[in-house]
């Protein structure tokens, strides 16, 4: 626990100007490439169309769905900004990777908290690129506002954004222990995350059993609170303040995970190596 | 020239502020295999001390571990008066290296990659600072192309003004010549020897190249198997070993023909 709470190093506080210049570098690293600005847009856009369609065509062909409306494009707009709000952070994440710069950020005088804030700045950045043309999509061809979330949609984002992070974080972790052979991890982790989360159906679909461990994800507040308000026009402030709780607990055990694994790394040398 | 007081391998270190690292009694064990074996010397500060050693010698696990990278199984690190890794944060900023293990990101521009650390070192007046660095390395053809469409030699000049740009007090290079053609090496051993001297610096090398070693270094500490073989002058250790040069001191200390046994041939 003693070598945990020093690899904070949190002597000297926290640098905005480190911070800063991490963004900086993330921000370069975008600018230099055109197809890394493209397909922040592209897959968002690809997953709007589907599944706006999808939901057009549904609506027109069932009642239930047609009082419903919106639902399969807010759920599909929300995991987006979960999906990719994860993407973004573990990217920027093994960009250094890839690089095999991690050595030279580590022998600097950034600390790894700073390194962490970096990744969250990047992945709101790299989230607004792909997220505002998606939403633009669906309130011209499907005429779907997610703006007309109001307030809640500041709960929803939130809530998802942390959840992101928690993640985001703990997948760095391993990857950063485990080398470039745990990189698919960072792909598909939120897959697995994906249906018990409930993304496109209520929480009571599922078997009673799954249903406790649903509820233990801080995301499947989120879509539940979603559907109640597109459905039932209600905000459930409970349901968020739950996932808000559990997004507390989720982010600190992540955070944890990853000293561990820094920690485990320096042990084992894995800093100095950057292969799998 | 500066010559640290230590005579001998595995003296424990002292509290010598005089010393810009300290090293006592370090040892690294991987699962099974002990990388660094119970090492302990010093680099006196405004010295260059040589790292040499074979393959799996231990020595870029020794830096690595003088640096914090790596957690020692035991023993102690001391950089410019703080242990190491408990008091990273304080000394960081004054310290910086290069190696072959560690690449400048490819996509970003010569002056991206030096305004990005410039930064995480909290260069005053960056841009003079990377104008100078230019200058002095003789950068400014490709300040502003790609990192990754450089050459060899051009990329360790870039490597060697990131490991200079916070003016560090004390350099950790590790091979910092590998793979260069020999005017390149020249020029960049010939740039060291300035910044030291300018700065008063200390340098601690590691390298395969004896002539490398021969003309920078104050002092030589020599690797084996995760031990200190020797640590002197490279004058006393060639006279040790009745060799003209640290080549055949190497070889002499790689096949196992320890001068103490007086088998040399």
């Amino acid at each position: 626990m003693k070598s945990l709470i020093a690899s904070l190093e949190l002597g000297h506080g926290v640098d905005w100007h480190r911070i800063a210049a991490m963004v900086l570098r993330y921000w370069y690293l975008l600018l230099s490439s055109w197809p890394r600005l493209l397909e922040l847009v592209y897959w968002p856009a690809l997953q709007i169309i589907t599944w706006g369609f999808l939901q057009s065509y549904i609506a027109e062909n069932a009642g239930f769905f047609a009082r419903a409306g919106g639902t399969l494009i807010g759920a599909v707009i929300l995991w987006d900004i979960l999906f990719r709000g994860q993407l973004g952070f573990s990217i920027s994440f093994l960009e250094e990777m890839w690089a095999r710069n991690l050595g030279n950020l580590m022998m600097s005088p950034l600390k790894p908290i700073e390194f962490l804030i970096s990744l969250m700045i990047m992945s709101l950045i790299r989230l607004a690129i792909g997220i505002v043309p998606m939403t633009l999509l669906a309130m011209i061809f499907f005429d779907f506002n997610l703006l007309g979330f109001g307030l809640p949609l500041i709960a929803f984002f939130c809530n998802l954004i942390f959840t992101s992070w928690a993640l985001g974080i703990f997948v760095s972790g391993l990857v950063l222990r485990n080398g470039l052979g745990a990189e698919s991890i960072v792909w598909t982790l939120m897959f697995g995350v994906m249906p018990l989360a409930c993304v496109y159906y209520p929480v009571s679909v599922l078997p009673h059993w799954l249903q406790l461990i649903a509820w233990a994800l801080p995301p499947t507040y989120v879509f539940e609170g979603m559907r109640a308000l597109l459905m039932q026009h209600h905000f459930r402030a409970d349901l968020m303040l739950w996932s808000l709780g559990l997004n507390a607990v989720l982010f600190a055990a992540s955070f944890v995970s990853f000293l561990v694994m820094l920690n485990s790394a320096r042990r084992h040398g894995s800093l100095i190596q950057s292969g799998e | 020239m500066t010559l640290d007081t230590a005579s001998s391998p595995g003296l424990p270190a002292s509290d010598t502020p005089a010393a810009a690292i300290e090293v006592a009694h370090l040892v690294k064990v991987y699962k099974t295999t002990r990388a660094v074996d119970d090492i302990s010397f010093r680099v006196a500060r405004g010295s260059i001390t040589g790292l040499l050693g074979g393959n799996g010698a231990g020595k870029t696990t020794t830096i690595a571990m003088i640096m914090g990278l790596v957690s020692p199984t035991a023993g102690h690190v001391r950089v410019l008066g703080h242990a190491m890794p408990e008091q990273r944060a304080d000394v960081l900023g004054r310290i910086n290296f290069e190696s072959p293990y560690v690449d400048m990101p490819s996509r970003l521009t010569v002056r991206q990659n030096l305004t990005v650390f410039g930064r995480l070192y909290a260069v005053p007046d960056l841009p003079g600072r990377i104008a100078e660095l230019a200058a002095d390395l003789d950068l400014g053809e490709f300040l502003d192309r790609a990192s990754g469409k450089l050459s060899a030699g051009q990329k360790t000049r870039v490597a060697l003004a990131k490991a200079l740009i916070n003016r560090p007090e004390l350099l950790l290079l590790d091979e910092p010549t590998a793979s260069l053609d020999p005017d390149t090496a020249d020029w960049i051993r010939g740039h060291l020897e300035t910044y030291r001297r300018q700065y008063g610096a200390s340098i601690l090398l590691a390298s395969h190249n004896m002539l490398e070693v021969e003309r920078l270094c104050d002092r030589v500490v020599i690797m084996k198997r995760g031990r200190i073989e020797d640590d002197d002058a490279p004058s006393a250790i060639l006279a040790r070993y009745n060799r003209a040069t640290l080549e055949e001191v190497f070889l002499d200390v790689a096949r196992g023909r320890a001068w103490q046994q007086g088998d040399l041939p």
